[in-house]
């Protein structure tokens, strides 16, 4: 009796592995980060075809763009890369700059950028696009937090990203993590610039990056620092700051000289 | 019994009969009549202002209607319409049957019409003042318009008014007179007019739309109303246009449904490509999106009688080998994407980036409709980054710098320690700056001011690019009571 039962569980888990498999097939493709602890942690790297999403409070909207055009940059692989993104997400934290995006090594020529005048608009334009295989990533832009995106408008993506191959990229800003279908959700908040040449008061952008769910593996937090140059996430150079947020105590006044002596 | 009724407007300061019914006509009144004098006459009349808005929109309508007939429809103001049925009778059983639906369905909705055929535009019109219903066949022209009084020539009053005084009464007595004293006496205008109306030159009429390079079309003896069976015939149709286009190597930059229903109404409904469709599915699809995303959708009423699909603007497709290059077909499927995405959000909302040759930071990116633009952007030459520097801009930037609350800086050309954006107060960690942006005084811009910009990090680690608008040498002079004038400040963007 236990073992004809043993034997069903078995042959049942072996049947949904083969759907799983068969469903997953791009997913066995996985992109590294360049940042060792993040890609272990993680199986090699950012799985592409799947659903990430990148939360921030409103007022580290840039710091979040700034990742998520990070993983946009490391997924897309000199593949078109489409942008949407909702009216009042531009006017509450400003427009994403070509120039801006060029400097963090990123290719302005493979971008294109929809306008969609609310989230029903960038939801449906986003599950459109991720149907074009042609596609590197899509990037949706969500200010707050609509209703529409729930767990339906979740999954519809996340098949819609297995179909096709494309990946998607979900930056959430003013929002807070809600129940989905995504792959990875991370929340991202601006890390202190790393200490550079003495001529620079501020280097490369340092993200404190804390990756809250991970459906295949552990999670975990890490300061994570963008190599424009190689396009590229590391480990900072070196890390004097400690991970706690800094004292708000401090006198602004002292570190604001210090900053000054150092741009020299 | 209902009472005789006038359209009135305003002329020369006094209302006056501007349209008028049978029953009114009958009891004596007549166009121009003042209305105190109509109502001397007949004091049960009823009254109505004119609207030659609304009267307009009404012709624009019912052109839109006869657009069933012949794409070549032209508006002869106030209240006429030029078909151009050449090539198109036979579709319709013939010159008198054409005539008869015409006249049948519009006076089915309660207008009087009057409508002639003849082999110029100028005889039609001038039979219609007269008669209705004639068919005018070629060389008949003078015969048939010269018992007409000279008035159906629609010619200026003076005009009209002048050859009557002369005891020339019809069409048949201007037209005996030699040709030279007419032009001599009413000018050269009326002379070619008079030419028209008999039959010898034609004018062209000026069409409302211009022609469709192809146009296929589906009749319905009963009309269709679901979305199923509409949707089907739209893709048929979308068939048939494309097999028209393959034959001469064309595709469509803009394609047209017009959809007739049965009691009259018109819907137009376009979309425009970025490169020439040469692909039915791709068609149905493009109109599926763009149908959906109506903001008043399709509403068949009783049914469409007539569905018509046109590309009014076509395009010679180039073949492209794409078996090797995976390239060129990645860009195809995403001009397709583009496409559809633009039919259901709007073309402007599609954009692509092209670099400007400027250094102003709110300039040096041009956003271009990406329908029309792909190939420029994907090609575009953007300034090399320098390597191994953090970035240099910001990578959200505000459309409108933000003014941000300066207490006071150490310096006056320098940096502030603190500032207020948002009713938040951020404390300045490090600096770096000034970068001087100068002004392009080249241009009518001269009230703007240099800006100094310096890239900002708080003490939480987010990143500003602010700037102080104006030199204090220079720029920023004392008012009149010799106190300075304190600089603005401004966030201009946000560092990743």
């Amino acid at each position: 009796m236990t073992g004809a039962r043993m034997s069903t569980l078995a042959s049942l888990r072996g049947r949904i592995e083969r759907i799983e498999a068969g469903a997953d097939t791009h997913a066995l493709h996985k992109v590294a980060l360049g940042h060792a602890e993040a890609d272990a942690t993680l199986c090699g790297g950012l799985a592409r075809a799947a659903v990430h999403e990148v939360f921030a409070e409103g007022h580290q909207g840039a710091a979040a763009t700034g990742f998520i055009a990070g993983l946009a940059g490391r997924v897309t692989s000199r593949r078109p890369l489409v942008w949407v993104r909702q009216d009042f997400s531009e006017i509450e934290s400003g427009a994403l700059s070509m120039s801006g995006l060029a400097e963090l090594g990123l290719d302005p020529r493979l971008l294109v950028t929809v306008r969609a005048a609310d989230a029903d608009a960038a939801l449906r334009t986003a599950a459109d696009a991720l149907a074009c295989d042609a596609l590197g990533a899509v990037v949706l832009e969500v200010w707050g937090e609509p209703r529409q995106l729930d767990l339906v408008a979740s999954r519809k993506l996340t098949l819609a990203a297995q179909a096709s191959g494309v990946t998607a990229l979900l930056l959430r800003l003013a929002a807070t993590p809600q129940p989905s279908t995504a792959e990875t959700r991370w929340i991202v908040r601006a890390a202190h610039s790393p200490p550079s040449a003495p001529w620079h008061a501020w280097g490369a952008p340092v993200f404190d990056a804390e990756l809250v769910r991970n459906r295949h593996g552990p999670v975990g937090r890490w300061i994570m620092e963008w190599k424009c140059d190689e396009c590229l996430f590391s480990e900072p150079a070196a890390n004097p700051q400690p991970l706690a947020a800094t004292p708000a105590h401090r006198p602004h006044q002292a570190a604001a000289y210090a900053g000054q002596r150092r741009a020299g | 019994m209902p009472a005789p009724t006038v359209v009135v407007a305003k002329q020369n300061n006094a209302l006056q009969i501007y349209a008028l019914d049978d029953l009114a006509a009958r009891s004596g009144l007549e166009i121009g009549l003042p209305l105190a004098n109509a109502r001397a006459i007949c004091p049960e009349l009823t009254v109505f202002d004119a609207d030659p808005v609304a009267d307009a929109k009404t012709l624009g309508d019912i052109a839109d209607w006869c657009d069933r007939f012949t794409p070549l429809v032209a508006l002869d103001p106030p209240h006429g319409l030029y078909l151009d049925i050449t090539g198109c009778a036979h579709l319709f059983g013939g010159e008198r049957a054409l005539l008869q639906t015409l006249c049948g369905a519009l006076t089915r909705r309660g207008f009087v019409v009057s409508a002639d055929i003849a082999g110029t535009s100028i005889c039609a019109r001038t039979m219609t003042r007269h008669a209705s219903g004639k068919i005018i066949a070629d060389g008949e022209e003078a015969d048939a318009v010269g018992p007409l009084p000279v008035s159906a020539l629609g010619a200026d009053s003076a005009i009209t008014s002048g050859l009557r005084r002369a005891g020339l009464k019809t069409i048949g007595d201007v037209a005996a007179r030699a040709r030279h004293e007419i032009t001599a006496r009413f000018g050269a205008g009326f002379t070619t007019l008079l030419e028209h109306s008999l039959g010898q030159g034609d004018a062209p009429i000026s069409p409302r739309k211009p022609l469709p390079d192809y146009i296929v079309e589906k009749r319905f003896p009963e009309p269709v109303a679901t979305d199923t069976v509409i949707a089907i015939n739209l893709s048929s149709l979308a068939g048939m246009l494309v097999t028209a286009m393959d034959k001469q190597g064309k595709g469509a930059r803009r394609l047209e449904a017009s959809f007739f229903r049965t009691d009259g109404a018109v819907r137009n409904i376009t979309v425009d490509t970025g490169r020439p469709v040469t692909r039915p599915e791709v068609i149905d699809r493009l109109f599926r999106e763009r149908l959906d995303a109506l903001n008043d959708p399709l509403d068949p009423g009783f049914g469409f009688d007539l569905i018509r699909l046109s590309a009014s603007r076509t395009e010679i497709v180039v073949q492209q080998q794409r078996d090797l290059d995976a390239n060129v077909h990645d860009n195809d499927e995403l001009a397709a994407l583009i496409d559809r995405i633009a039919a259901r959000i709007g073309g402007k909302r599609v954009v692509v980036h092209l670099p400007q040759d400027t250094h102003i930071p709110e300039r040096a990116v041009l956003a271009v409709s990406a329908q029309h633009h792909l190939a420029a952007a994907t090609q575009a030459a953007w300034p090399d980054r320098i390597a191994s520097e953090p970035p240099l801009r910001p990578l959200r930037l505000f459309e409108r710098p933000e003014p941000i609350n300066v207490p006071f800086a150490s310096v006056p050309d320098g940096p502030p320690h603190q500032f207020t954006w948002r009713r938040v107060t951020h404390a300045v960690v490090r600096v770096e700056g000034p970068e001087r942006i100068a002004m392009e005084w080249w241009k009518q811009n001269g009230e703007a001011l240099t800006r100094d910009y310096f890239r900002i990090e708080d003490a939480e680690g987010l990143r500003f690019w602010i700037y102080r608008d104006g030199l204090y040498e220079g720029e920023l002079k004392s008012d009149e009571e010799g106190e300075p004038v304190l600089p603005k400040w401004f966030v201009h963007g946000l560092f990743a």
